[in-house]
């Protein structure tokens, strides 16, 4: 089980609280697509995908990166259970949808850039760290079902 | 990272060696990298990923064919594997990641089948190798 101090726990609470969900979410899994471009084989029935302008503008990847960091959202309320959280959506991610838990780990880091590029220098070294620590977890808790 | 003459000598030396046999390696490769790691299998949706079966025996032997033609074209492997280059990054899409798993579960095999061949110094060839066949099929990524 993963231990998080006091003091982590009150940096992700207190970063998350600022965070605009829709806008970060969406921005994130743009920034996916368009960094990592392989990753857009998940998502072939989205439209058009052609180029960094249309993937912005898409609004079926900002409506999903909206879903994806509510329910990223879920690990933060759950820091002490994230296994039994996500296990559900392990097994979808397995089963259903044949994801790439790399691709979790590659979307934690694009968070963080996103996340970087929103709050400054109020995203301190600490900050960062904190928040590594997190996605790893979230990635680990998403591919934990895997078989 | 580039390949020396003596890593040319001794990769093309091992695949002269384990000859025809490759192809069992390849498909055996396979069977280990689903199992070790099972999120690979997420790219197989379509196979049935039962050990040894015969999917698996048919596409170790397309591995096993494309490691040979690069061993064969070593002093231009982008060249040898240019339309799988294509395949793989504008189709198959696997994630970079798992050229490194694949590569190593490869070692595994060469190293379970032919400890005799796969010295050290092999072995470092073989796996720069492997690296290179990796490097060259996710070039053309993005």
């Amino acid at each position: 089980m993963v231990h998080w101090s006091a003091e982590e726990k009150r940096l992700i609470a207190s970063l998350w609280s600022k965070v605009n969900v829709e806008e970060c979410g969406a921005e994130a899994l743009a920034r996916l697509l368009i960094v990592y471009p392989w990753t857009q084989r998940f998502f072939d029935n989205f439209g058009n995908l052609s180029s960094p302008t249309t993937i912005i503008g898409n609004p079926r990847v900002r409506a999903h990166g909206k879903k994806v960091l509510t329910s990223f959202g879920e690990a933060v309320k759950n820091l002490d259970n994230t296994k039994k959280c996500f296990a559900q959506l392990s097994k979808l991610h397995c089963e259903k949808l044949h994801v790439d838990p790399e691709n979790f780990r590659l979307l934690g880091d694009i968070l963080i850039i996103v996340l970087a590029a929103h709050f400054g220098k109020d995203f301190a070294p600490a900050c960062q760290s904190t928040r590594q620590k997190m996605v790893h977890v979230v990635a680990h808790a998403l591919a934990h079902e895997y078989r | 990272m580039v390949l020396s003459a003596n890593d040319k000598t001794n990769v093309k030396g091992l695949f002269g060696k384990i000859g025809g046999a490759i192809e069992d390696l390849g498909g055996e490769a396979l069977d280990r990298l689903f199992l070790a790691y099972p999120q690979t299998k997420t790219y197989f949706p379509h196979f049935d990923l039962h050990q040894g079966s015969a999917q698996i025996k048919a596409h170790g032997k397309k591995v096993a064919a494309a490691l040979v033609e690069a061993c064969n074209h070593i002093d231009d492997i982008a060249g040898a594997l240019s339309k799988l280059s294509d395949l793989h990054a504008q189709k198959l899409r696997v994630d970079p990641v798992n050229f490194k798993l694949l590569g190593h579960c490869f070692l595994v095999v060469v190293a379970a089948h032919h400890p005799s061949l796969l010295t050290p110094e092999v072995h470092a060839s073989l796996d720069k190798f492997l690296c290179a066949v990796g490097n060259v099929l996710t070039a053309k990524y993005r």
